[in-house]
């Protein structure tokens, strides 16, 4: 893929109360590409992901979104990302429609995209019936496409996704899988997801990096990964052996 | 200021659909009422009893009736507004992961403080201004008391002082929502910082002075006065004093200062007895301004330490 490179960092570092949680992270995302953030818990990938939204500041290092820098312009940074994180919540009391409206107006978009794009996102993730159901009685996995429908609103052309899957059941996963399928394809997105699931992870994305206690230990597309680490060629191999060689190593 | 607008509109309807919110304004209009009822009823006596009455529509406002009168009502129960509805606006929004969804739209952090304070302002006003509606119906239908031009706008500069009271107390329960995260924890700080001040201020205020000057001879004027003095500064450590002594003069024209003791030799007391005008509203105003200015001074220190905590807080522990 030679597209142009979207998210770039250099030894970026980010220490909290004295410990490192991200550990001079060098890598690149490049246009289009579905890139799977692996590690295990508390590895620094959601740090990493704030960082990169502007909404941390990093310790060190540098970051570029897009050609911006987070840490100067924060606003533009989040207007062009969709970040969906991990274990978000939303208004209990409004419903999908109302909670789009208001991310609509934070985003400045006028009344009238603003509805188009509404019915638009909630007919993609298939929440356009349930549309004025208050999302306090929706299911986990009603809640997170929401959270889909609500990146959309935006058009962004960077997708964070931390951990979309999580605590969702097999149907559940599926579609979620399906939609950031999509996303890349058809809306020509560069997505960076997290995810244990490293079967789905192979499914989807186009390249890993797996990140162990706030360093990259690898990144590259899988076939690389699984010559350098296990020496068998493409095909004979699975994510999961891959990561946990790493992981046992580090 | 992205945002700003979205989140105050946000932040004011949720205000206004919240039970919370509906409670607390039937329990203080309840309240309310009664104590006009009652002042109304007494009313009438007390007018008998005065040669010649002025600023019977303050009255309202200013006698006690049966337990307390409406301004001291406020001056107890207006913070309890206040820290009800501020004391849960950052750490629910936290600790139900809204808070980061929020952030990570293109907002600026100031404007999702700045927004919910602001909602809380307008809540406040609404619910204050309402009451004080109210009570002037019922004065008007009950009492036949039409107000004066100055009185009204007295009544105007007391609905002022008392929404930057409440903000205050408000300032208070943001900070808590910001520096705990449990709810509860934050519910039951603000609360505590609320009977430390109007409770326990006020009688360490007379503890003190009373250690400090034992011998209260009322001989001794000097005495008396230092006693005064001393228990008038600490307690004026209180916003509860603060509000009071502010809202003194202009919500009661014939008291002429915020002092609780005034020597008075017998002529002095006799011109005093002649020649006893009321206050105008300036002058009222000159003798509770540095009182206001303090109210407003302490709301905007605590509106600004919630700010600078919020803004530097990181958003992992957010």
């Amino acid at each position: 893929m030679e597209n142009r490179i979207v998210i770039e960092t250099e030894d970026l570092t980010k220490v909290y109360n004295g410990q490192i949680a991200v550990d001079h992270l060098t890598f690149q995302v490049r246009e289009g590409e579905v890139f799977g953030f692996l590690g295990p818990n508390g590895a620094g990938k959601t740090t990493t992901l704030l960082m990169l939204l502007g909404l941390t500041e990093p310790t060190s290092g540098k970051a570029r979104v897009l050609g911006v820098d987070p840490v100067r312009e924060p606003i533009k940074v989040k207007g062009m990302i969709g970040y969906m994180p991990e274990n978000m919540g939303f208004y209990r009391d409004l419903d999908a429609l109302q909670t789009l409206r208001f991310v609509a107006e934070l985003n400045g978009l006028p009344k009238q995209v603003a509805e188009e794009r509404i019915e638009r996102a909630l007919r993609t993730v298939g929440l356009f019936e349930d549309s004025k159901k208050k999302v306090g009685a929706y299911s986990k996995g009603m809640r997170q496409r929401l959270g889909i429908a609500e990146l959309l609103i935006k058009e962004p052309k960077v997708a964070f996704l931390d951990e979309p899957t999580l605590g969702l059941d097999p149907d559940g996963t599926n579609r979620m899988m399906e939609l950031i399928e999509q996303l890349s394809q058809e809306r020509k997105m560069t997505v960076i997801l997290t995810s244990h699931l490293l079967h789905l992870v192979q499914r989807i994305c186009h390249r890993v990096g797996i990140m162990i206690k706030g360093k990259m230990v690898a990144q590259g597309p899988m076939e690389q990964l699984a010559k350098e680490k296990l020496g068998v060629g493409a095909e004979k191999y699975t994510l999961e052996e891959i990561y946990m060689k790493y992981f046992k190593e580090a | 200021m992205h945002g700003l607008k979205a989140i105050f509109k946000k932040e004011l309807s949720d205000h206004f659909s919240s039970y919370r919110f509906m409670i607390l304004f039937a329990l203080i209009t309840m309240v309310s009422l009664i104590i006009a009822y009652m002042v109304g009823m007494t009313m009438r006596e007390e007018l008998a009893s005065m040669a010649k009455p002025k600023y019977v529509f303050l009255m309202l406002f200013t006698s006690r009736g049966g337990l307390f009168s409406l301004v001291q009502f406020i001056a107890f129960f207006g913070p309890l507004i206040g820290l009800i509805l501020g004391f849960d606006l950052i750490n629910r929004e936290r600790n139900e992961g809204t808070l980061s969804r929020l952030l990570s739209q293109p907002v600026y952090r100031d404007s999702v403080i700045n927004g919910k304070f602001l909602a809380g302002v307008v809540t406040i006003s609404i619910m204050m201004v309402s009451i004080v509606l109210l009570i002037t119906g019922l004065g008007l239908r009950m009492a036949g008391v039409i107000p004066g031009l100055d009185e009204v706008w007295r009544i105007g500069v007391y609905l002022i002082i008392s929404i930057i009271y409440i903000s205050f107390w408000l300032g208070v329960a943001i900070l808590f929502s910001i520096l705990f995260r449990g709810i509860a924890t934050s519910a039951l700080a603000a609360l505590a910082v609320w009977i430390f001040f109007s409770f326990f201020v006020p009688l360490g205020a007379t503890i003190i002075a009373d250690a400090l000057v034992p011998d209260l001879n009322p001989n001794n004027p000097e005495a008396i006065i230092k006693h005064a003095k001393i228990q008038k500064a600490i307690s004026l450590v209180s916003p509860m004093q603060l509000y009071t002594d502010a809202t003194g003069t202009i919500i009661d024209p014939t008291r002429k200062t915020t002092r609780t003791v005034v020597l008075m030799g017998p002529l002095e007391k006799l011109s005093q007895a002649r020649f006893a005008g009321p206050l105008t509203i300036g002058l009222s105003l000159l003798v509770v301004m540095p009182y206001i200015l303090l109210l407003i001074a302490i709301t905007a220190i605590c509106f600004a330490i919630s700010y600078t905590i919020f803004m530097r807080q990181e958003i992992r522990s957010l």
